[in-house]
């Protein structure tokens, strides 16, 4: 029933668990995330799924007393193997927040490229190619190449939160998880972000964990559904909102108590 | 489906409930103006037969209500799920029980020409096929309510009988009137009422698949049975 | 009933408010009957001779400018020892130091060193600094004591000031791809650099105005020379201030007074240079 059975896989979770302290937010998760896709998470809160994407860039292990067990693979790499550096992983697999977080420090071009600066990979003379390609990816091109030099901070909260997209971009990574990119943002910015994912998934695997279930249906390929550490539901988003198998999932989504 | 949860914001709930019942009303209005047509049909009441074919009005502005409250609810609750088939199906629903009622009306309509002629013989299997007719919405329509997978499957079996039958009282007219011309004319009349039958069972199947899809989220519509889906 | 209630309550607020207000009233009355009196006593002294001449035994010739000197340096070598290590042992702690018991014993020790009395700073400088490492009496060892003094208070003020950086920063850079010491040197610390020159500013100020500490590790109260390097020996402007005062001529008092006011006015302008830093860097985050 997968509609895109010829996209390979990117990620591949197998009997993933997590825990912060002893507290177990994960419970064998299988899960299999495709190439040039979009992937929604969803779930009530505290369900596990902001966990479960920082699982696969290992910010989850910042978290004194976090654990995790299980295994991860990247195409075909086991990240949690100890010979992977986590710094480098994160710069495959990029990461867009909550909150808009442009570093308030920085221009809109230093801000897209902080990620290069921080890691102190920045070539001074592809700088102005490298702000200019990952603004345009993030469709804010347009909106600031003439107030590149003007902090961050200054736009509004859908273009902050685009730019924190152009930032990761400019990283040039091969995933991009996403923790709900939109919570912030009023509707007619969520479109745009939502535009945006539709063109980036071309090049992309992407992940998003959302609140809203219209969102998951609209921008996503396949939805997983988390309810107390457990992916209780996981197939294509077409099917997911419409006739979904779990009566868990059911209740989920057309919003009943239980 | 046993226990059905409640969705935690009651005034959806309650719209959900509102669409239910019209639903409800619209199609025992709509059972009821099979059940008079052809008692119109068969106990020769002109009188009923018009007020029957009144009372399609009253169907018909059903009809308008509940595609308005169906479209209202997909814009203010943007329902998923099983919700989203519910309202879907109710949408679709209305659209077969108005077209029942059309049929009745239909039925009434020949009921009055034939009425002004004298009586060939009883309609005995028009009043078999009218029942078979009028049990499958019926059913149809208890389906629903019960969210009753199975009883649904049973009306999409009865479809069968009715062709038969249907088939059976067109032959036994079109002996008939083979044998005398002057009942031509009746025959006609007659056999326009299997016809609308017929198809009024047709409607009633639509229903019953319609109740799967809504319930099982499967969707059984033209291989008529509710396994194999196709890859 | 209800009314009465209401207008009970109502009345207990205006006398809570009165009270705040005359609470704060008070210090602040006091503090200026000081500096009104310091400055009646002093103003007349202040003249360009009094700043650029010498200790002389007449008081109308006696100059403060050994210890104007002697401050200013010790006030530079202090803030180049103590910030750098204050703000290290800040960043260490913060930022990578585990959280477990040995920590909070850290966080503690350090919370108390803060209330110590500065005598026992200085005798520990005496010890340390001029008798064991053969430092003498020298700037070098005034400075290294008074960075003993202020540590405590920057490292504090720079931990707060870390603390109050977002996480979805620390976050974002981390998932950029950075290490922890590319986030807290390139993020983390930018942030931070408001909060942490307040704490430099507070302890500072505090540096300037010490005179125990100096008196114990044997800072020189007549000195006719101006300090060359770190090695050499000098005086600052509370123990000029402390000497004259304890001289028994009203004129000396009238030089200490003078001096009081120098002393302001070197701390105002240290405390102006810091806020303007402060400022810029807060501006830039907005």
């Amino acid at each position: 029933m997968l509609k895109n059975p010829e996209n390979s896989p990117r990620f591949v979770v197998t009997q993933l668990n997590a825990w912060f302290s002893a507290h177990h937010v994960l419970r064998s998760v299988d899960m299999l995330i495709r190439d040039r896709e979009v992937t929604a998470i969803i779930g009530p809160s505290g369900c596990g799924k902001s966990t479960f994407i920082r699982c696969l860039n290992r910010m989850h292990e910042l978290v004194p007393g976090a654990k995790v067990a299980g295994s991860i693979q990247l195409d075909g790499e086991d990240i949690y193997q100890s010979d992977v550096d986590p710094v480098l992983l994160r710069r495959h697999v990029g990461m867009v927040f909550q909150k808009p977080n442009p570093f308030p420090t920085m221009t809109i071009r230093e801000n897209v490229l902080s990620g290069l600066r921080l890691t102190g990979r920045l070539d001074r003379s592809t700088a102005n190619s490298v702000v200019e390609s990952a603004l345009r990816r993030a469709a804010l091109w347009d909106e600031v190449k003439d107030t590149l030099d003007k902090p961050g901070g200054s736009l509004s909260g859908g273009q902050q939160q685009r730019l924190c997209i152009a930032r990761t971009l400019a990283v040039d990574p091969s995933v991009i998880l996403m923790d709900e990119p939109c919570s912030a943002l009023d509707p007619v910015a969520t479109a745009r972000i939502e535009d945006l994912l539709h063109t980036l998934k071309a090049s992309y695997s992407i992940v998003i964990v959302t609140h809203s279930m219209q969102q998951a249906s609209r921008v996503s390929d396949r939805t997983g559904f988390f309810l107390s550490g457990e992916l209780i539901e996981f197939g294509d988003t077409d099917r997911i909102f419409t006739a979904p198998t779990d009566r868990r999932t059911e209740d989920y989504i057309t919003g009943k108590f239980g | 489906m046993s226990e059905q949860r409640k969705h935690t914001d009651r005034a959806y709930e309650q719209d959900l409930e509102t669409l239910r019942q019209r639903l409800l009303m619209m199609a025992a209005r709509v059972e009821g103006m099979i059940e008079n047509s052809i008692r119109a049909l068969v106990e020769r009441d002109s009188e009923l037969a018009h007020r029957t074919i009144l009372s399609d009005r009253v169907v018909n502005r059903m009809e308008i209500e509940i595609d308005e409250m169906c479209l209202l609810i997909l814009a203010k609750r943007q329902p998923l799920a099983s919700d989203l088939r519910f309202i879907a199906y109710s949408m679709k629903m209305v659209t077969d029980l108005e077209r029942i009622g059309d049929l009745a009306a239909n039925v009434c309509e020949r009921a009055i020409a034939l009425n002004k002629e004298p009586m060939v013989k009883p309609l005995v299997g028009i009043s078999r096929a009218a029942e078979i007719a009028e049990a499958m919405i019926g059913q149809a329509i208890d389906a629903f309510v019960k969210r009753d997978v199975e009883r649904a499957q049973a009306v999409l079996d009865r479809d069968n009988e009715m062709d038969a039958m249907y088939r059976d009282v067109f032959k036994e007219w079109l002996l008939l009137m083979e044998g005398d011309p002057a009942v031509v004319d009746r025959g006609i009349q007659v056999q326009s009422v299997a016809k609308y039958l017929e198809r009024i069972a047709d409607h009633a199947t639509n229903l019953a698949e319609q109740v799967i899809f809504m319930v099982a989220g499967r969707d059984v519509r033209h291989h008529g049975k509710l396994t194999a889906p196709v890859e | 009933m209800k009314r009465h209630v209401r207008k009970w309550s109502r009345r207990k607020e205006t006398l809570f408010i009165g009270l705040c207000i005359v609470s704060l009233a008070v210090p602040l009355c006091l503090l200026f009957a000081m500096l009104i009196d310091v400055a009646l006593d002093g103003i007349s002294r202040i003249d360009w001779q009094f700043l650029t001449s010498y200790p002389s035994r007449r008081a109308s010739s006696a100059g403060i400018l050994p210890g104007l000197v002697g401050s200013a340096f010790l006030i530079v070598l202090t803030a180049v020892i103590s910030l750098p290590m204050g703000v290290g042992a800040a960043i260490y702690l913060e930022e990578y130091g585990e959280r477990g018991r040995l920590a909070n014993l850290i966080e503690v020790n350090i919370a108390n060193l803060a209330g110590v009395p500065s005598v026992i700073y200085g005798l520990l400088g005496l010890e340390i600094f001029v008798r064991f490492a053969g430092l003498d009496r020298s700037l070098l060892a005034g400075a290294l004591t008074l960075s003993l003094l202020v540590l405590p208070v920057v490292i504090m003020a720079t931990r707060e000031a870390l603390r109050v950086v977002p996480k979805t920063l620390r976050e974002a850079a981390l998932a950029l791809g950075a290490t922890r010491w590319q986030m807290v040197w390139r993020v983390v610390l930018p942030m931070a650099v408001p909060g942490i020159m307040t704490g430099a500013i507070l302890s500072i100020s505090r540096a300037l105005g010490e005179t125990a500490p100096l008196v114990v590790i044997g800072a020189l109260t007549y000195v006719s020379f101006l300090p060359q390097d770190p090695m050499s020996a000098f005086t600052a402007l509370p123990i000029q201030i402390f000497n004259w005062v304890s001289r028994p001529q009203a004129a000396f008092l009238e030089n200490a007074a003078a001096a009081i006011l120098v002393l302001l006015v070197v701390l105002l302008l240290a405390n102006v240079v810091a806020i303007v830093i402060r400022n810029r860097y807060q501006k830039r985050i907005g």
